[in-house]
């Protein structure tokens, strides 16, 4: 008994449970140290939380692209962070002309409007036709195929749109209602945090009320259970799943402009980092999970903004938040070494046969 | 002229010759049962007429309208519902959900609802379990939703595939009861059955398949007088 126990545990498996420890160790030291040495106030906290939601918030729109699809087709769309970038890399024309026009300040609302509208069309478009050209006549392949051509496209798509828009970063006009903050018990939030919590938090209400409560939400979750079963209901397969991309493409559309109002300037490559990161939250939640995507998000967010200050800066690391993206990544090799499904997530792979 | 007409299909899976010339007809107001042995071609022959698999020749035929152009799904709008082998419900909607999907055919909400109290009155273990998750459901419940959410199309042929299959003798005696329910209600069915007994006892008319080939093809009360068919599908020697 004791013996095969043994066997089974191989080196790597020390190692890995000691990086493990170590890591953990390390964040437990450093919170205390920086607890401790009370270098930042309440309020700063209470500031990189703000900061931390309103991230998340971006990343949870993002991560529906990947779990909706993960959820449907069993598959990582890795061309997501470019459908995340068409969008607001369209719209920033649009936006910079109604605010050198002065439309944007007289009517910021629908100026906002026409804005979201447009990358919202383009980041759906693009969605639906990479579904269309590139996935659909693979449906059968190997599904290491369709991952290659996802990857493909991705590059592909930066580069047509590097082509089409030039390589340089565009800088993002905000409209002047929402520059400037307001301040509540000495906390100062600016006004695109608060747009882009509330933006966000809409559309993930509205997503998830169409995947729970309508017939064609319905239909997405019987065809991403089984096609064949879902074929014979008088379901047209094809046409959910290319609607599933829609949802992903509307909502990475939304989060675009969204993205772009906490850091304002757009180019071909902006999609990469805040894909890589949106998909670490989908992990981080469960993939294929609706709410778990949401969770993972907001997790992740808040984890970016505050982790780097509260872990390291008390190990007497310079300029902690550098590191932002190393814990952001560190996150997602440790879930998929220690719990592949997630906070949320089920085990996929015995339910499908 | 009959309603469902199967003529002469040919199926391969890879290089594998599954159908060999099945021919088979069924009437408005029929139960007609296929039955034959493991790997006899039975339930490809009912994935040929669901249009999930497509023969190499021959034909199928809906009330004199040839099937081979529409696809799956697009042949359930045209009024064919199926209970697939092994139920093949949705685990993780509700029991409700799973009856709603059945009828995604349906425009007209009252009808769904209609449709649903019909099915309830079926099975009434299903509208106590209505906001239940399918996948909780006990192996005879799920035969239940899955013969329900056939129904809820108002299919004019629906057919079934094994539905008897891992379930307890009472819950068979009350699925066939119902099954003979829903056919008396003007549904015509198509039974695919290993166990013979029970579908020749319901059916009016049934085929013997063997090997991918129509062997026999009589009403059910000379079938089951008939020694071919006692001593292969029905035990007796």
């Amino acid at each position: 008994m004791l013996r095969t126990w043994r066997q089974r545990i191989t080196l790597t498996d020390i190692v890995v449970w000691a990086i493990g420890v170590a890591i953990g160790a390390v964040i437990i030291i450093g919170t205390i140290a920086t607890l401790r040495s009370g270098k930042y106030s309440a309020n700063t906290w209470l500031d990189l939380t703000v900061k931390g939601l309103a991230l998340g918030g971006v990343y949870a729109l993002i991560a529906m692209g990947y779990t909706l699809v993960y959820g449907i087709l069993r598959m990582i769309n890795f061309a997501h962070s470019e459908v995340f970038m068409s969008g607001p890399f369209t719209a920033v024309f649009l936006a910079n002309a109604l605010s050198r026009s002065g439309f944007m300040d007289r009517q910021p609302l629908i100026g906002m409007l026409l804005v979201l509208a447009l990358s919202i069309a383009v980041s759906m478009t693009i969605a639906v036709l990479l579904e269309r050209i590139a996935y659909r006549p693979l449906r059968h392949a190997p599904r290491l195929v369709p991952l290659i051509t996802a990857i493909g496209a991705s590059f592909f798509l930066q580069y047509v749109f590097r082509g089409l828009y030039g390589s340089g970063f565009q800088a993002y006009a905000i409209p002047k209602v929402l520059q400037g903050s307001i301040t509540i018990g000495g906390l100062r939030i600016f006004n695109t945090q608060i747009a882009v919590i509330l933006g966000a938090l809409g559309m993930m209400f509205a997503l998830y009320a169409i995947v729970q409560w309508t017939k064609t939400g319905k239909a997405m979750r019987a065809v991403s259970e089984d096609k064949e079963a879902a074929a014979l209901m008088g379901i047209d397969v094809d046409r959910i799943i290319s609607l599933t991309f829609a949802l992903g493409g509307i909502s990475a559309g939304a989060a675009g402009i969204l993205y772009a109002l906490l850091f304002p300037v757009v180019n071909f490559i902006m999609g990469f980092i805040p894909g890589l990161k949106a998909f670490t939250a989908a992990v981080l939640g469960g993939i294929g999970n609706v709410p778990g995507a949401f969770l993972g998000a907001m997790i992740l967010g808040l984890i970016e903004s505050i982790g780097p200050n509260l872990f390291l800066d008390g190990l007497g690391v310079p300029t902690p938040s550098q590191l932002k993206d190393a814990i952001a990544f560190t996150i997602l090799v440790f879930i998929l070494i220690f719990r592949p499904t997630g906070i949320l997530g089920e085990r996929m792979a015995q339910s499908k046969a | 002229m009959a309603l469902l007409e199967v003529e002469n299909i040919h199926s391969y899976y890879g290089n594998i010759h599954a159908l060999k010339g099945v021919s088979l007809s069924v009437d408005k107001g029929e139960i007609v049962t296929l039955i034959g042995g493991n790997g006899a071609g039975k339930s490809t022959t009912l994935r040929t007429i669901t249009g999930i698999m497509k023969p190499h020749e021959g034909h199928v035929r809906l009330e004199g309208n040839d099937l081979a152009p529409f696809k799956p799904h697009e042949i359930v709008y045209k009024g064919v519902a199926m209970v697939p082998e092994g139920r093949r419900i949705f685990a993780r909607l509700s029991v409700a959900e799973n009856l709603e999907m059945g009828a995604y055919t349906l425009t007209n909400k009252s009808k769904l609802n209609q449709n649903m109290e019909r099915v309830y009155k079926l099975f009434p273990r299903l509208k106590e379990r209505r906001s239940q998750v399918a996948g909780t459901l006990s192996g005879g419940e799920q035969q239940m939703l899955a013969t329900g959410r056939a129904l809820m199309a108002d299919p004019t042929v629906l057919l079934m595939d094994e539905p008897s299959m891992g379930l307890a003798p009472v819950l068979v005696e009350l699925i066939f009861d119902t099954i003979q329910q829903i056919n008396k209600e003007g549904t015509t069915i198509l039974l695919v059955e290993q166990n013979a007994l029970m579908a020749l006892s319901i059916a009016h008319r049934g085929y013997v398949l063997q090997t991918g080939e129509i062997v026999i093809s009589d009403t059910a009360e000379n079938l089951k007088q008939n020694v071919t068919v006692q001593k292969a599908y029905l035990g007796m020697e």
